[in-house]
């Protein structure tokens, strides 16, 4: 049995890919479902109906979708230009905090028209320096920033830790480490009143279109594409490479900053170390779903958010582990990898 | 000053160093032999939270330890199983395979854990590993306490970096696991199988992270809960790249590493209220980054790692 390149992907198959995957997925994580001794069917429809069953629930999961996209979409625009950046958690942690104390001490009083996009820089700025940082180590003494940005996800949570639980500190919140709170005019105004949906989604998606004209459109597209496929022959034919990789990174890098920041002044409105439920490694899942598609991610990251609301509501009423979504995402992950290298290669014997 | 040689002149200071080695030693030394045949695997985080979770439920439902250790042996092994299957057959991009792998087996092992083990208000302990007594070098004064009290995996885990040296360059099966990381090609035409061998270095790495993992929760501890690996796994990445692929240099650097660790964790009972206790959290992982920057020009990169091997395709 070996393997053989197809000359040709067919429309059909690229768009059935990551439909296939999923269902895929979602049969394994029936079995387990069933090894734990509930009806699947049930489990899946409740998981639906807990993400999407009312008004409540279906504006939680779109919050919930907002920094899944702009951490699928740093990862996606990384990915492509092949520069492994495995750091979105550290990189929305630092966005976050950054915002925060600039909303606390640095822009207090200002007008949310004014603020609020001052924070957007700040936070990006924030992401975008935790990332070059790997990138430097990259160009200048060959390190693998696979491993670096891993790491710097530990440091950047710990030092976020030591921010609210120091200088940072809200004296008003009984001891506990959370940050001050933003100033009231930081926080995003609301896309839906009585809900915790903020502009934030839009914005998302604005941007998924800005990335995805960027890509198609632009030379700049070109370039980082072509640093991914094959350094040594887009270097030959003129691309900066170096030049391009740090855009790249500060484009990535400055997304999942956003994202911190987004969800910061949107969501909670002050910084403790659970803001995030892993959105900075589930953003690498949801760019691999989406094929690194910018227009993908958001589909993408839709899916991801229905399967951890609806697992929530699902595990209450039916007692599986909330752990299944994760595995479910985890598998989805996997499955999209190998469905992708069928729509490549053909078996042949 | 006299604090700082206080620390470094306790024996307890000495008897965590190994302790905190131990999980370090074989992560890495499975990491190190699956990426000399050519696979690097970054399940290893995944698979370590696996096997600390399988192998502490087998020994928590009546098994011994060391049917404990096997099974989690056995759970990284059939994770090496997955990553083979994707990086080696399918020849699918070895860093975002194994970002599948440690996410799955690590969300498994959670799911796994609390399926099997209902919410408690204190976790479920079980009775870990105890202390080897060695008759005469246990009871020597300072050497004793300081090097000769640990469990009995610690010392397998050391003998097993040492037999694993002496494979690597010294023995034909060494050589076909070399050949196969540095020139899949040359050593097809040596009438070896590059596919086989790949399998088998990565299928024997990961059960290796399996009970690298397994030490935390049957030795180190004695509970499981989920994130109790905390990056350790990327920290055996970065000592692979530190030792540059020589398991007697990996077994050097985990326990300087576990040195400068277990230092800061004394350090920090000194300089508490004066120095934030996260700032010597960090240590470690800031530690592995300047390892890799000083190390990563100097090492010997394995020259067909991360590139897939295809009969008949160059």
């Amino acid at each position: 049995m070996r393997f053989e390149r197809r000359e040709h992907r067919s429309t059909l198959l690229v768009v059935a890919t990551p439909i296939l995957a999923v269902i895929a997925a979602l049969a394994i994580a029936g079995v387990l479902i069933a090894a734990a001794g509930a009806p699947v069917f049930e489990a899946y429809w409740k998981i639906l109906t807990s993400a999407f069953g009312s008004r409540l629930s279906a504006t939680e999961t779109l919050t919930r979708a907002s920094p899944l996209i702009l951490t699928g979409l740093a990862a996606a625009v990384a990915f492509r230009a092949r520069l492994w950046n495995i750091g979105g958690e550290g990189q929305f942690y630092l966005g976050a905090i950054a915002a925060a104390a600039a909303s606390a001490h640095l822009f207090a009083g200002l007008p949310s028209l004014l603020q609020i996009p001052l924070l957007f820089i700040v936070g990006a700025f924030a992401g975008m320096v935790l990332l070059l940082v790997p990138l430097w180590l990259r160009l200048r003494f060959s390190v693998d920033e696979v491993v670096t940005t891993l790491l710097l996800n530990f440091v950047a949570l710990l030092f976020v830790s030591m921010l609210i639980d120091g200088v940072l500190k809200d004296p008003a919140a009984f001891g506990w480490p959370q940050s001050e709170a933003v100033d009231a005019a930081a926080r995003l105004p609301k896309l839906l009143a009585r809900s915790r949906l903020h502009i934030g989604l839009g914005i998302a998606v604005v941007i998924a279109f800005l990335i995805y004209f960027v890509q198609t459109r632009t030379v700049f597209g070109v370039q980082s594409r072509a640093a991914g496929l094959n350094p040594s022959g887009a270097v030959f034919a003129g691309v900066p490479l170096g030049r391009t990789l740090v855009i790249v990174a500060m484009i990535s890098g400055g997304l999942a900053g956003l994202a911190g920041t987004i969800e910061v002044l949107g969501v909670k409105g002050y910084v403790t170390t659970d803001l995030s439920p892993g959105y900075g490694y589930s953003g690498i899942v949801v760019a691999m779903l989406a094929n690194l598609n910018p227009l993908g991610v958001v589909l993408a990251a839709l899916f991801t958010a229905t399967m951890f609301v609806g697992a929530d509501g699902m595990s209450r009423s039916m007692g599986i582990p909330t752990y299944i979504a994760d595995v479910t995402v985890a598998l989805s992950l996997l499955s999209m990898l190998v469905a992708v290298f069928f729509t490549q290669y053909r078996i042949r014997r | 000053m006299s604090a700082l040689f206080d620390i470094l002149a306790s024996a307890g200071l000495w008897a965590a160093v190994l302790r905190i080695a131990t999980p370090l030693i074989l992560a890495t030394l499975g990491a190190l032999i699956s990426e000399r045949a050519g696979v690097l695997n970054l399940g290893i985080e995944g698979i370590m939270t696996f096997g600390a979770m399988v192998g502490w439920l087998a020994v928590y439902n009546g098994a011994d330890l060391w049917t404990g250790l096997l099974v989690a042996a056995l759970g990284g092994a059939m994770f090496g199983l997955l990553h083979s299957v994707l990086t080696v057959t399918l020849g699918l991009s070895q860093h975002v395979s194994g970002l599948g792998v440690t996410l799955f087996a690590s969300s498994f092992a959670y799911y796994v854990f609390r399926l099997m083990v209902p919410v408690a208000g204190t976790p479920p302990t079980i009775t870990p590993f105890q202390p080897l007594d060695i008759p005469g070098l246990s009871d020597l004064p300072f050497f004793g306490p300081a090097f000769f009290t640990q469990t009995a995996p610690t010392y397998l885990a050391i003998g097993l970096a040492i037999a694993l040296a002496y494979l690597i360059a010294r023995t034909p099966v060494g050589l076909a696991i070399r050949m196969t990381g540095e020139n899949p090609h040359a050593a097809e035409a040596q009438g070896l199988n590059p596919m086989a061998i790949r399998y088998g270095a990565v299928i024997f790495g990961s059960a290796l992270m399996g009970v690298g993992g397994a030490f935390l929760t049957l030795s180190a501890f004695n509970s499981f809960f989920p994130t109790m690996v905390q990056g350790r796994g990327w920290i055996c990445i970065a000592l692979v790249v530190f030792a540059s692929w020589k398991p007697e240099r990996a077994l050097l650097g985990a326990i300087l590493f576990a040195l400068f660790d277990a230092f800061q964790l004394r350090l920090q009972t000194v300089l508490s209220g004066v120095v934030p206790y996260q700032i010597f959290l960090m240590i470690p992982y800031l530690l592995s980054i300047v390892a890799l920057a000083v190390m990563a020009r100097r090492a010997r990169v394995p020259q067909a790692l991360m590139q897939p091997y295809r009969r008949g395709e160059r």
